[in-house]
């Protein structure tokens, strides 16, 4: 069988485009004398398949479609869209407060991505030595990730990172010239994305399991060779668990370019100071739902969908020179 | 990093760094959890400005004012709206997720590849390029302020992540079994009901779990389509204390905000494993 394996022993390359079929008891060639393909599994097919096909024309599809035209248009939800070519476009690369929101973002994605997949790397290589206690640690940082992104996480950061709390205590007793993270238009930015590292423990458990999967002979013989350890980080745990990381890299990346409502919760809904927490969604919400401008709001929409693709892309082509799948690995 | 790993590298010596390390990360991860439960207990005027985790005599106070509600709401209601969103949200996705994902596993039909890449290429799609047009399609159906826009999506399976979740669980299935259920003349809908649904369960499980903490986490979803306070979930509720200027009840909101995190933590810790495995998993299998 030349499929591609996809099993919890190895990480498969995947091009994005047919379904990853599984080797092993799951799959295979169609069994003698069951029903191929036929007007039948057709039919059961797409029967199966309807809530899908009716949520993707009328939730996805169709919305998607409706909002590029809507990109080229002025409406404000009561009056018929009108048309105005690329008005929306141009206004929004002559708008500071768009290319704020840009600026925002792309330091929020560029900072926090990094960092945050770094200590899960760190934690992770900490936590996948077999140890008493492991398993308890792994779980506790993993919770952050599933309460990180609630209003409630976002109220207490706002509280620890303001003027007098606990931060800027510590920032004082360090004799750091404070005042709070929260107030200050150059350092708000960095509460949110302390909240983001938080949530290292999702991206963390992803990590521990590709670490799991590296043979141990790989060290040993890598130790009879008198490499060190930053060699056998280098040449051969950061190689073997490179799918693993593409795979944290992606979902992250796309995941952190949709912030919205920590930015919202922390500044107090005002995505200030000074615009310095004006995450692009934000600006999203507020061209659309307070200016109630959703043409150019969908136009925002649409670029974000655009800037989103290409990084995505970007990913995926990169692979070549930085992903090792191993071929067929168990 | 080299410190951390050489910790993971060695032995013996190496089992005090270890637990060295874990303490420290431990403690920067829980301190927030711990700094609220201690703040809850304060007093409001002492909430930022005291440095003491756990206050040295703790009052109720700000537990008891949430039972007389805010803005006139009993906290109840946030409460109960959040429930019905969630467990509705968990029943469509469980519903439709598994019925999708058996088309994709299990049968045959023509165009299955073209439309799982395309079900895939959901799963990477931002979803702010659809808050307009869906804002404009639920309004035009007079659907503002109902929670139908809130749940719609997970009744017909847009959630392309629990989909493909449970495809690669349904792939692992042994192919005897459904083949058997065929030679016994079950059809389809039978094999889907009675045997690939019963094995499927540890994906159902984290997928319904998954969906119960997002659908209670939601903030923008109920700050789109909900606009009287009567329907506010628990984020929209816990957002009304910020509306209100100026900290008007600064205790009350860091306690609504502990409260409003004990249903995901009780699920965290009764279902655990199921989340960090079925986590562990989506990533291999990326």
């Amino acid at each position: 069988m030349t499929h591609i394996q996809i099993s919890p022993g190895a990480v498969a390359p995947w091009d994005g485009r047919s379904v990853p079929e599984r080797s092993g008891p799951g799959d295979g060639p169609p069994p003698n004398g069951a029903k191929g393909t036929g007007r039948g599994e057709n039919l059961a097919g797409y029967l199966f398949m309807s809530p899908w096909i009716a949520g993707f024309l009328f939730l996805i599809a169709g919305p998607m479609v409706f909002s590029l035209y809507l990109s080229f248009t002025e409406y404000n939800l009561f009056e018929a869209p009108r048309w105005i070519g690329l008005r929306n476009f141009t206004d929004m690369f002559a708008d500071p407060r768009w290319r704020q929101s840009v600026k925002v973002t792309s330091w929020y994605v560029l900072i926090g991505t990094p960092v945050k997949l770094a200590a899960a790397l760190a934690v992770a290589m900490l936590l996948a030595q077999k140890r008493w206690g492991q398993s308890f640690y792994r779980a506790a940082f993993y919770a952050p990730s599933l309460i990180g992104a609630s209003v409630s996480a976002a109220i207490v950061w706002r509280a620890l990172f303001s003027d007098d709390a606990i931060v800027d205590r510590t920032q004082k007793v360090l004799g750091f010239e404070a005042g709070g993270w929260i107030g200050d238009p150059e350092m708000i930015i960095y509460a949110l994305i302390a909240l983001t590292v938080w949530q290292f423990g999702a991206p963390m458990v992803i990590f521990l399991a590709g670490l799991k999967q590296v043979p141990q002979e790989l060290y040993e013989a890598a130790e009879m060779d008198g490499a060190g350890r930053r060699r056998k980080f280098f040449h051969i745990t950061l190689p073997m668990i490179s799918p693993v990381l593409f795979f944290n890299v992606l979902l992250e990346t796309i995941h952190s370019f949709q912030i919205f409502g920590s930015a919202y919760i922390v500044s107090n809904g005002s995505c200030g100071p000074a615009d310095a927490t004006l995450v692009y969604t934000c600006y999203l919400y507020e061209q659309g739902f307070v200016n109630s401008r959703m043409g150019f709001a969908s136009a925002m929409g649409w670029l974000l969908l655009v800037a989103v693709g290409l990084v995505t892309a970007v990913l995926f082509r990169s692979q070549k020179r930085w992903v090792h799948y191993e071929e067929g690995g168990r | 990093m080299s410190l951390l790993y050489a910790a993971v590298r060695r032995r013996g010596p190496g089992a005090l760094a270890w637990h060295l390390g874990a303490l420290v990360v431990l403690a920067v991860v829980l301190y927030p959890v711990a700094w609220t439960i201690g703040a809850s207990f304060k007093p409001s005027a002492d909430i930022i400005g005291a440095l003491d985790l756990f206050p040295a005599d703790p009052i109720g106070d700000n537990y008891t004012r949430l039972t007389e509600g805010i803005a006139d709401i009993p906290v109840s209601t946030f409460f109960l709206n959040s429930a019905y969103i969630a467990v509705g949200s968990v029943v469509g996705v469980v519903l439709s997720c598994s019925l999708t994902a058996y088309a994709f596993a299990k049968v045959r039909f023509a165009g299955r590849n073209i439309m799982f890449a395309v079900m895939i290429g959901t799963l990477l799609l931002p979803y702010h390029v659809l808050i307009i047009p869906q804002y404009v399609l639920f309004q035009k159906l007079e659907l503002i302020n109902t929670f139908t826009p809130l749940l719609i999506g997970k009744y017909l399976a847009t959630d392309a992540f629990f989909v493909f979740l449970m495809v690669q669980f349904m792939r692992g299935l042994p192919k005897e079994l459904d083949e058997a259920a065929r030679l016994d003349g079950c059809g389809h809908l039978r094999t889907y009901w009675s045997i690939v649904m019963p094995l499927c369960r540890p994906a159902l499980v984290t997928s319904a779990i998954f969906t119960f903490i997002n659908a209670w986490n939601d903030f923008m979803g109920p700050l789109l389509y909900l606009n009287e306070p009567d329907k506010y979930t628990v984020s929209m509720g816990l957002k009304m204390f910020i509306d209100q200027d100026a900290v008007a009840d600064y205790g009350g909101m860091i306690a609504m905000s502990l409260v409003a995190l004990l249903p995901v933590l009780a699920f965290f810790v009764a279902f655990q494993r199921y989340l960090i495995d079925g986590m562990a998993t989506s990533g291999l299998k990326g």
